[in-house]
């Protein structure tokens, strides 16, 4: 028993890292779009500007190194917790390419969370250059975030990442039915875009709608772990348990569809 | 001209009649813009709730300049994004050699091939807010200032239209270009809020190097009526430049096209 479970462990092990690799090395050659991907998220210094600006006339109950600390976190935050599984899967499973890889002994969804880590891993020397020119820019907004919260920091960022890929890849189940799904993405990002934390911290918000915010999934996929890493206190516990919460009411959501929508599969179109 | 135009309605009506396959988009296309909308006022109304202001512009002026971004976002989805989005994939495929080899100009052809209504929403809740928030901030519909606004606004489309050609036209070098189009416009969201309102540093950045300037203010200043000469002659005249750059730089990027996976 034992031994057969030391098998499957490394079986694992060895499948994981098969996948991881051959995607990075994949990435490695769309580096330079991948450049332009993380470029795209130029959002968060957008509203830096904005805010810092109306915070020189004073009166948010927010110092404007906070807000700069925010920003740049929220930014890095945003960089490792993209999501695109849905655009992917839409083209795989328009073209048939689907078909090979469900052959496969692997869970499919494997393959395509390998490949965002490895994207994101393609990302990361890219994302600290940025980081350091806003420093070289803004050198007063400088810190460095204790062991503990950086430790903190990246865990609630790998949990955000996880509960949005859950999310989108639930919605990715729509794409066995129609052939136009990813349409639905845009309609999942708004709520994402303007409740996360992304155009604004939630300590800025109308108590009414930050309390609101704090019954959806989305604050913890930004704002959260952004806070977390500018070294603000953070309901830790509270957060991971709420994330945990959202994560076990979409799954079986997620593996109902996955078996119906396999079910359905015709090879080709939808 | 009359053939170019005889062209386009052919163009247009065979598009119209391909995405009209998928009506259930129109829905989820008016919802999402709809609520892009009501996001990004909410995201104003954070701005002003304190009794605060948006560089000098009153809440009424920063609808304006926000009208005008939906407006310029609805004619981006409907006419820039379908049409310069294929440049890349002619280059790659090496079917520009048949765009090239038609009758007609090479320029036109992949800047008005299709039509998507998608957009069209957009354009009608953009110039709905328009309409709103100029009533409401009190600007009168003289005929001067009418004149100036649709100046103003046709300058900022052409503007527009020449970075995003500019940027897919650069494919013919860089295959890959597609992305620098989304890094455009996650710059020019910038566009959403009245210049003034940033810092010095991004305000210059806004002007010189991406006019977003140009995109939304100004033209909201001339509805607003507010115009002066000197910013009605600069639109004018880097709409009129920008044009005349997206064309030559047409004309040279193609003596570098030498047909599939240039």
């Amino acid at each position: 028993m034992r031994r057969h479970l030391r098998q499957r462990l490394a079986h694992a092990r060895r499948i994981a890292a098969v996948l991881l690799s051959s995607q990075y090395a994949y990435m490695l050659e769309y580096r330079a779009e991948i450049v332009l991907w993380a470029l795209s998220g130029v959002l968060p210094f957008i509203m830096l500007g904005l805010w810092s600006a109306v915070d020189a006339s004073g009166g948010l109950g927010m110092g404007s190194l906070q807000l700069a600390r925010y920003f740049l976190a929220a930014f890095v935050v945003r960089q490792f917790t993209i999501v695109w599984v849905m655009y992917t899967f839409e083209e795989d499973n328009l073209t048939g390419r689907l078909s090979p890889y469900l052959l496969q002994p692997v869970p499919l969804v494997w393959r395509y969370v390998a490949a965002h880590l490895s994207e994101q891993a393609t990302r990361l020397p890219f994302v600290a250059m940025l980081v350091g020119l806003f420093f070289l820019l803004y050198p007063a907004a400088f810190w460095w975030p204790s062991f503990s919260s950086l430790l903190l920091a990246v865990l609630a960022t790998l949990a955000a990442f996880a509960l949005r890929f859950l999310m989108q890849f639930t919605l990715t189940m729509v794409c066995f039915w129609s052939e136009k799904a990813s349409a639905l993405e845009r309609l999942l990002y708004l709520p994402y875009l303007y409740l996360s934390g992304l155009v604004a911290p939630l300590a800025l918000y109308p108590e009414g709608v930050r309390n609101f915010a704090f019954w959806t999934p989305f604050p913890y996929m930004v704002d959260v772990p952004a806070r977390i890493l500018a070294g603000e206190t953070v309901p830790v516990l509270q957060s991971f348990a709420a994330m945990a919460a959202w994560a076990a009411l979409l799954l079986p959501i997620n593996l109902l569809l996955w078996r119906r929508g396999l079910r359905h599969y015709s090879a080709m179109g939808a | 001209m009359g053939r170019y135009l005889s062209t386009l309605r052919i163009f247009w009506i065979a598009s119209l009649t391909a995405e009209l396959e998928y009506k259930a988009n129109f829905v989820i296309e008016l919802v999402a813009t709809a609520g892009n909308l009501v996001g990004s006022i909410f995201v104003l109304s954070l701005f002003y709730r304190r009794g605060q202001s948006l560089g000098g512009w009153s809440w009424e002026g920063a609808l304006v300049v926000l009208g005008v971004y939906t407006l310029l976002e609805g004619v981006t989805s409907t006419l820039l994004q379908p049409n310069l989005s294929t440049i890349v994939a002619h280059v790659r495929t090496g079917s520009l050699d048949f765009v090239l080899l038609k009758p007609i100009d090479s320029q036109f052809w992949l800047s008005a091939r299709t039509f998507s209504p998608w957009g069209l929403p957009g354009i009608a809740l953009g110039a709905g807010l328009i309409g709103y928030a100029a009533w409401k901030a009190g600007a009168s519909p003289a005929p001067l200032t009418l004149l100036a606004a649709a100046l103003m606004l046709v300058a900022s489309l052409l503007i527009l239209y020449s970075l995003w050609f500019v940027l897919a036209a650069s494919s013919i070098w860089f295959v890959k270009i597609w992305n620098a189009t989304e890094v455009l416009r996650s710059v020019l969201v910038a566009g959403r809020f009245p210049v003034s309102a940033f810092p010095a540093g991004l305000r210059a950045f806004f002007t010189f190097v991406v006019p977003v300037a140009f995109l939304t203010t100004v033209p909201a200043e001339a509805i607003l009526g507010r115009a002066t000469g000197p910013w009605l002659l600069a639109g004018g005249a880097v709409a009129a430049g920008s044009l005349v750059v997206s064309r030559w730089f047409w004309q040279f990027a193609l003596r570098f096209y030498t047909s599939a996976s240039s």
